[in-house]
């Protein structure tokens, strides 16, 4: 029976390297995959990788199917293994790796699909915030100050140039599936807000996105109007604001 | 003992939220993974602590990789902590295993060669954890399914020696010791019989499953009733060790609530009737 001592700083790796490559260099590993037991970690690891994305992108789910999906998820974690020690917001760049997928060209709507599904994500676990004070808020814009307009932590918004995606996205978190024909197909946007407890979303214009993508970079509201304006001539802004308002989309706001 | 008036507690479930929040049987109580509400807000947080308003809570890390090559991740003790502070825990507890290597969290429960190197570092990560939560904490067995020659302790000795180091307790998983018998030729009750009584502060009980690929093999997977033997065993503990607050763990082929409550009311009986004949014995 030997000690692990200058081995020690090998066994780790070896271990990750057998998970990964089902092959180790070091002879204290070599014995441990050589048992047919080793699968259960290896399948372990994966699972709890595959199931935490299938958890968190449930949409993508519904639209390719659990085969597909596992295949994803699984290529995904191989190459992504969690960075954090709660899986809750496991697989930030999904939608990203789906986009470079050749698996998934003929679903082009699908990493817009995942985007939504992430945005929820984020809101849901976003931190606690108060909502801006609407009345303050109403006497500065009478009184003529240009103020800026804090999105609240729980905000988020994501605009698909070219699909549908808060049709698709919506039909397949709570509605029975849509048949595609009744689709019109041009580009949405998706705003998702955490008003009281739950995270509520709804279709939004590409003019509003730019109006929020404004107040995020911290730009004055008169300027975050001309910049919505300039995507979106007919925009009404003050509708548009009341919206954003009545959703719970800012915490606070500040004088320049 | 505070720790010791909790009977018999449910692993919580999301799905069960509802019906546990409304739950009032005497001496319930619920267990959940901290990793699943270190969020910074939200619905989720908010759910624990209404279920923390009307039940003892315990916390049940997996991720803090105390049998790992680093220390803790400071930055998700500092979460944990925090955590603890918002809902107050009656119990904390981790595992004898790792999952953690160069900023990688692997979702398991890996195992280590228990030798004197691993149990000074093991030994390293539980102060560590203790003096970062301000607390004890309680060591949990995990299952085993790989042999391996470099062991220089067994599972019971090891774990006394870390007790005896660190002054952390021990959570005693009766499920994961049979599993770990079952799969590598050991005695269970003589591993339980080993264990020094006072400083277990826990026990699991939950289901498990034979391997559909390796005959054989039994995978702690938790999705399954507790099974007879692993009752017997469990009755066989607490006969020697007495009550101890004990957790029924359901993961996989989760039931309605009602039929989980049921379960734990056989643990509830157990331990009622040792706690029984242990005042019958004193008097």
């Amino acid at each position: 029976m030997s000690e692990l001592t200058t081995d020690d700083v090998h066994y780790y790796p070896a271990f990750l390297q057998a998970l990964l490559e089902d092959h180790s260099d070091d002879a204290t590993v070599a014995a441990l995959l050589r048992q047919p037991a080793f699968a259960v970690y290896r399948n372990t690891v994966f699972k709890g990788c595959v199931d935490a994305l299938a958890a968190n992108y449930p949409a993508v789910q519904r639209l390719v199917g659990s085969d597909w999906m596992h295949a994803a998820a699984l290529a995904y974690a191989r190459d992504h293994l969690p960075r954090q020690a709660s899986l809750i917001a496991y697989g930030e760049g999904f939608a990203a790796f789906l986009a470079a997928l050749p698996a998934a060209d003929e679903l082009p709507y699908l990493p817009g699909v995942a985007m939504l599904d992430r945005c929820w994500t984020e809101a849901h676990l976003a931190a606690d915030q108060p909502m801006v004070e609407t009345a303050a808020l109403q006497s500065a814009l009478v009184a003529g100050q240009d103020v800026r307009l804090v999105p609240h932590a729980a905000t988020r918004w994501h605009h698909d140039a070219q699909h549908p995606v808060t049709t698709i996205w919506s039909a397949n978190r709570t509605d029975p599936a849509i048949d595609p024909g009744d689709i019109d197909w041009h580009g949405e946007a998706a705003l998702f807000t955490r008003p009281q407890a739950e995270v509520q979303w709804q279709a939004i214009s590409h003019g509003a996105c730019r109006f929020l993508d404004a107040c995020r970079e911290g730009q004055p509201v008169t300027q975050a109007a001309a910049l919505a304006l300039a995507q979106e001539p007919d925009l009404d802004v003050a509708a548009l604001l009341g919206r954003l308002l009545l959703a719970g989309a800012f915490t606070a706001f500040t004088f320049n | 003992m505070t720790t010791h008036t909790i009977s018999a507690g449910l692993g919580l479930k999301p799905q069960h939220f509802d019906a546990a929040l409304a739950c009032g049987q005497a001496g319930l109580w619920f267990e959940v993974h901290p990793e699943n509400y270190l969020m910074d807000g939200g619905p989720r947080l908010a759910w624990l602590q209404a279920i923390r308003e009307r039940h003892p809570l315990a916390l049940h890390g997996v991720s803090l990789s105390l049998a790992g090559p680093d220390a803790p991740d400071p930055d998700h003790l500092r979460r944990l902590a925090h955590l603890i502070d918002r809902v107050e825990p009656v119990l904390v507890s981790e595992h004898l295993a790792w999952s953690r290597i160069a900023g990688h969290y692997l979702p398991d429960l890996l195992p280590v060669p228990r030798t004197s190197t691993t149990l000074a570092r093991v030994a390293a990560n539980i102060n560590r954890t203790q003096d970062a939560l301000k607390r004890r904490i309680a060591l949990e067995n995990p299952s085993h399914y790989l042999h391996m020659e470099q062991h220089a302790w067994s599972e019971p000795e090891f774990l006394q020696e870390l007790v005896r180091r660190t002054g952390c307790a021990l959570l005693i998983d009766v499920n994961n010791v049979h599993v770990s018998a079952c799969n590598l030729g050991i005695d269970a009750r003589a591993y339980l019989d080993q264990l020094p009584a006072a400083d277990i502060h826990e026990i699991h009980l939950a289901g498990h499953s034979a391997d559909v690929s390796l005959p054989g093999l039994l995978v702690d997977s938790h999705d399954a009733p507790v099974a007879p033997v692993v009752w017997a065993l469990y009755q066989h503990l607490i006969t020697r060790i007495g009550a101890r607050p004990t957790l029924i763990e359901r993961d996989g082929n989760v039931p309605a609530f009602e039929q989980l409550l049921q379960e734990r009311a056989m643990a509830a009986d157990l331990l009622a009737s040792v706690a029984q004949a242990d005042a019958e014995q004193a008097a």
